[in-house]
C-alpha cells in the first residue's frame, strides 16, 4: 500500500480557546475508537493536527470509510511515508508517489514545504524549488501553476519525510462527546434516524428510545429500529436504547380520550417517558425527527401542543426539511433502504382518518384529565419494564 | 406452550432427515459426477431417492428431476413446457388462484408473447369447468392447475379436469402444482393424467432447497439451467446430495402409514373447528356447502374473525407462542390482499380478517386446543380496539 498514515484535519476545533484541547483529546479518541475495531493504528495529536499510522497490511478503504465516519473530522489526507529523509532519496520517492497517483494525466500543480525539523539541511524555499525541478523533469505532463494549481503537493520533513497531496472529505461536526448527551425519540420511519445523526454530528452523545405496541407492531418492526441504531451507532458510538411496550396506555387512551386526538396525546406520553429516561440518564435534550406541517401531529399546533409537557429543549434538527432533503441524508447515511421496510409502527395502527391538525392545548390538557391516576400507573409500568439494548458495532 | 400451526408454510425436518443429511455432508460427501467410488457413494443416494418418489407416484425412476423446490419446479415445469412446444401453439391456460411461482412464470411468458387465460374458480376454490372447456383452444399447449391451494385447503379434481384437457388435445400438456398436495394425498399422475407434477420437500418434513419434478416419458421440456449437463441435460449444476437423501427419507417415512396420519389430520381440522364454533363472527374460507371437510385438504384451515385484523391476531397469538399465517407465509409479506381469498369472492371487508392454521402429522390434540383456547381468549379483546 502506498499510504502508511493518514493526516486528519478539522475545521471548527481550530476556532475554540483555551478549552481546544479538550475538543482535540476527544477528536483523537474517536478516530481511535473506530479504528481500533479494524487493527493496531496509532492515532496521535500534535501541532494542531491529528496523525494516524497504519499498520501493515491495513485495508484502506475500510480504513477511509471509518473515519469518514467521524464527526469532527473535515478532511482526510492519506500520507506516503518516506522513512529515508536523505535529500536526494525524498525526491525519487516523491517522484515515485507522484507517478503511482497520477499516472500520465497532465496537471498543473504547485511543491509546499512543512519543514517541522529546524535542522534538517534543506530550507523550505529549497524544498519547493527542488522538489519543483525534479518533477518537471522527470514528468513531462506536469506544469507548474503556483497561484492556481491542480495539485498541491505537500513535502513534510519531521523525523520522516511525508508526502501527501489527496484530500478527501471527512464529515465535518463536532466530535461526539463534547456536546452532551441528549435522547432520541426513535422510530423505523425516515426522519428519526437522520435526527440522531446530525444531532451527533454537532458533538451530541445519543440515546435513544423506541414504543412499541405488540401485537399490533411485530418482532420485525422492532428489529428494524435495532438495525437503525446499529447504522447510526457507526457515527454515535455505542448507543443505549430503551424499548418501551407502549400497548396498555396506548389503548387506555383509545378508550379515554377522543379519537381524533389519540396520537397527539400519544405523542405528549411519548415525549414523558422519553424525559422520564433522559433525566434518570443525565440527558440535557430531546431528540426527535419532527418537521413541520409531515403529518397531523407535526403541524406547529400540534408540536405546541406536544412541547408542553417537555421541561427539557426539544431538538428537532430537521424541523424545516423537506421530506426529499431528509431521504438524501437518509440515503447519504445508509439508513434509508431499512426504514422504508413496510412494517407499521406503533403511532399508524389506531390513527384516526381524520385527526387534529390543530389542537388546542386546553382541550387536550381536558381530555387527558380523564385517564387520571390509572394512567399514571400505566406509565410508571413502561417505564420500569422497558427494555434497554445495548448497540454498537 | 408451543403450537406451531404453520405447517403449510414450512415443516420441523425430522432427526432421520438430518441423520441422513449430515452423513451425506460429512462422510459421503462425493460428487456424483466423480468416476471414483465417493462419486459413485453420492450417485447411489440419488438413484435410491429416485427410486422411494418414484415409487410414491407409481411412476418411473427416470421421471423424476430434482430441482431447489417447489419454485424451481413450477419454473422449470411452466417456462421448460411453453418453450419447447412453442411450436404447437402460443396458448397457456392456469387459475386466478395460483401460487406466486405459478403466476409469475406463466406472467413472463406472457410478456415473450403467449396468451394467458386465467379462469375463475367457485366460491369454494373450485375451477369451473365450463370455463375451461371454453377456454381451450386449437392453439392451447399447456394448462396448470394447482391440487391443493396453499391458502385455503381447496382441492381440485385433477382427473376431471385432464379428462377434459386431453379430450379437446391429448397433445396438450397439463402440470400440477402438487407442492401443498403431495404427501397429503396418494397421486398417480399416470392415471391422473398427469404431464408435470412439481413438489417442495420442506413442505413434508425435509429440508428446505429440496424438491422435484416429475415429468411424464415422452414428454418434451427445455431446461432453464443450462450448465455441466447433470441430471441427463434436464439441470445443470452439482445435485444437491445431501438435501436429496433427506428429501427421499422424508418422501419415505411420510407415505409409511399414510391413511392413518392424513386421518390424523382430518381429525385435528375438525377438532379446530369444533373448538371455534362457539365464538361469534367466525366464517371458515373456502367450506364446501356441505360442509364436508373431507372435500378439502387435511391440514390446511383458513378463518376470517369479523373485526380483527389477521396481522394484529397473528402476532397477538405469536406472545402465546401459537404460531399462524396471515393469508400465506408468501404472501404475507406482502402488503397487498390475498388473491385466493379475492378469487372466491370473499367479501372486502373481511380480506383482511383470514388466518390460516395448518397441521402437521405431528400436530397433537393438545397444540389444537391450546390453539383454539387462545384464539377465543383474544378475539373478543382484539375485537375492543378496532381502528375507526
Amino acid at each position: 500500500m502506498l499510504y502508511k498514515a493518514f493526516l486528519i484535519k478539522y475545521a471548527e476545533i481550530g476556532l475554540k480557546g483555551k478549552n481546544r484541547w479538550v475538543f482535540e483529546n476527544a477528536l483523537r479518541d474517536q478516530i481511535q475508537f473506530n479504528l481500533d475495531r479494524l487493527g493496531g493504528f496509532t492515532v496521535s495529536r500534535e501541532q494542531g493536527r491529528i496523525f494516524v499510522e497504519c499498520p501493515d497490511g491495513y485495508d484502506y478503504e475500510e480504513a477511509v470509510a471509518a473515519l469518514q465516519r467521524v464527526f469532527g473530522v473535515s478532511a482526510i489526507c492519506p500520507v506516503c511515508v518516506i522513512d529515508d529523509r536523505d535529500w536526494e532519496n525524498v525526491k525519487v520517492k516523491v517522484g515515485d508517489y507522484v507517478e503511482a497517483v497520477y499516472g500520465t494525466r497532465e496537471f498543473t500543480f504547485k511543491v509546499e514545504a512543512k519543514r517541522a525539523d529546524k535542522q534538517y539541511p534543506v530550507e523550505s524555499p529549497e524544498i519547493c524549488a527542488g522538489m519543483g525541478e525534479y518533477l518537471l523533469n522527470r514528468f513531462s505532463n506536469m506544469k507548474v501553476d503556483v497561484r492556481n494549481p491542480q495539485e498541491r503537493i505537500t513535502v513534510e520533513i519531521r523525523n520522516k519525510a511525508y508526502v501527501y497531496s489527496e484530500i478527501l472529505p471527512g464529515p465535518g461536526g463536532m466530535p461526539v462527546g463534547t456536546g452532551g448527551k441528549a435522547m432520541l425519540l426513535l422510530s423505523g420511519g425516515i426522519d428519526s434516524p437522520v435526527a440522531g445523526y446530525l444531532a451527533a454530528k454537532r458533538g451530541v452523545t445519543v440515546e435513544a428510545v423506541y414504543f412499541h405496541a405488540p401485537p399490533y407492531t411485530s418482532e420485525r418492526a422492532k428489529q428494524k429500529v435495532v438495525d437503525l441504531a446499529k447504522i447510526i451507532s457507526a457515527y454515535t458510538g455505542p448507543m443505549k436504547l430503551y424499548v418501551v411496550n407502549f400497548t396498555d396506555p396506548q389503548l387506555f387512551i383509545y378508550e379515554k380520550c377522543p379519537h381524533e386526538q389519540l396520537t397527539i396525546i400519544m405523542r405528549r406520553y411519548m415525549m414523558r417517558i422519553a424525559e422520564a429516561f433522559a433525566k434518570k440518564d443525565g440527558c440535557m435534550a430531546l431528540v426527535t425527527g419532527e418537521s413541520i406541517g409531515q403529518v397531523a401531529s407535526q403541524t406547529l399546533h400540534s408540536l405546541y401542543s406536544t412541547n408542553a409537557v417537555c421541561e427539557m429543549p426539544v431538538i428537532r434538527p430537521v424541523i424545516t426539511f423537506d421530506k426529499q432533503e431528509i431521504v438524501t441524508i437518509a440515503q447519504k447515511i445508509n439508513t434509508y433502504e431499512t426504514s422504508i421496510l413496510p412494517f407499521e409502527d406503533c403511532c399508524t395502527i389506531f390513527v384516526a382518518k381524520h385527526p387534529v391538525t390543530k389542537p388546542i392545548l386546553s382541550i387536550i390538557e381536558r381530555s387527558e384529565e380523564k385517564l387520571g391516576e390509572e394512567m399514571e400507573q400505566l406509565i410508571e409500568t413502561a417505564i420500569k419494564t422497558a427494555e434497554v439494548i445495548t448497540i454498537e458495532q | 406452550m408451543e403450537s406451531y400451526l404453520d405447517n403449510a408454510a414450512t415443516t420441523r425436518a425430522l432427526a432421520s432427515v438430518k441423520d441422513v443429511m449430515n452423513q451425506v455432508l460429512t462422510e459421503d460427501y462425493g460428487n456424483p459426477s466423480s468416476l471414483h467410488i465417493k462419486g459413485m457413494q453420492a450417485e447411489n443416494y440419488i438413484k435410491d431417492a429416485k427410486e422411494t418418489i418414484a415409487k410414491s407416484l407409481k411412476a418411473d425412476p427416470k421421471e423424476i428431476i430434482f430441482t431447489s423446490g417447489g419454485t424451481e419446479s413450477n419454473n422449470m415445469a411452466l417456462i421448460g413446457a411453453a418453450l419447447a412446444n412453442r411450436r404447437s401453439g402460443n396458448h397457456i391456460i392456469t387459475t386466478r388462484f395460483e401460487h406466486a411461482s405459478v403466476l409469475n412464470p406463466v406472467l413472463f411468458l406472457q410478456e415473450m408473447g403467449f396468451r394467458v387465460t386465467f379462469l375463475p374458480v367457485d366460491a369454494e376454490g373450485h375451477v369451473i369447468l365450463a370455463e375451461l372447456e371454453e377456454a381451450l383452444t386449437d392453439d392451447t399447449i399447456l394448462v396448470s392447475v394447482m391440487h391443493v391451494n396453499n391458502e385455503i385447503g381447496a382441492v381440485q379434481d385433477i382427473k376431471t379436469i385432464s379428462g377434459i384437457v386431453k379430450a379437446k388435445n391429448p397433445e396438450i400438456l397439463f402440470h400440477v402444482d402438487a407442492i401443498q398436495s403431495y404427501g397429503k394425498y396418494t397421486i398417480c399422475p399416470k392415471r391422473e393424467g398427469i404431464d408435470l407434477l412439481s413438489v417442495s420437500g420442506h413442505k413434508l418434513h425435509g429440508p428446505k432447497g429440496s424438491g422435484f419434478l416429475y415429468v411424464r416419458d415422452k414428454v418434451k421440456i427445455k431446461p432453464i439451467l443450462y450448465g455441466g449437463g447433470q441430471q441427463k441435460g434436464m439441470r445443470s449444476g452439482t445435485e444437491n446430495v445431501p438435501a436429496i437423501a433427506g428429501l427421499a427419507e422424508a418422501v419415505r417415512v411420510y407415505y409409511t402409514d399414510h391413511e392413518e396420519k392424513v386421518n390424523h389430520m382430518y381429525e385435528l381440522k375438525a377438532r379446530l373447528l369444533k373448538g371455534l364454533s362457539e365464538l361469534p363472527g367466525v366464517h371458515v374460507n373456502g367450506l364446501p356447502a356441505d360442509g364436508d371437510i373431507r372435500k378439502t385438504a387435511p391440514h390446511i384451515v383458513n378463518i376470517g374473525f369479523e373485526g380483527v385484523r389477521s396481522e394484529v391476531l397473528l402476532h397477538a397469538l405469536e406472545e402465546k407462542g401459537v404460531y399462524v399465517s396471515s393469508g400465506s407465509a408468501c404472501s404475507s409479506n406482502h402488503p397487498a390482499l390475498s388473491g385466493t381469498l379475492q378469487a372466491i369472492g370473499v367479501e372486502q371487508a373481511m380480506l383482511d380478517s383470514a388466518i390460516r392454521f395448518s397441521f402437521s402429522v405431528y400436530t397433537t390434540d393438545e397444540e389444537v386446543d391450546y390453539a383454539a383456547e387462545q384464539v377465543k381468549a383474544l378475539v373478543p379483546m382484539l375485537r375492543r380496539y378496532r381502528r375507526k
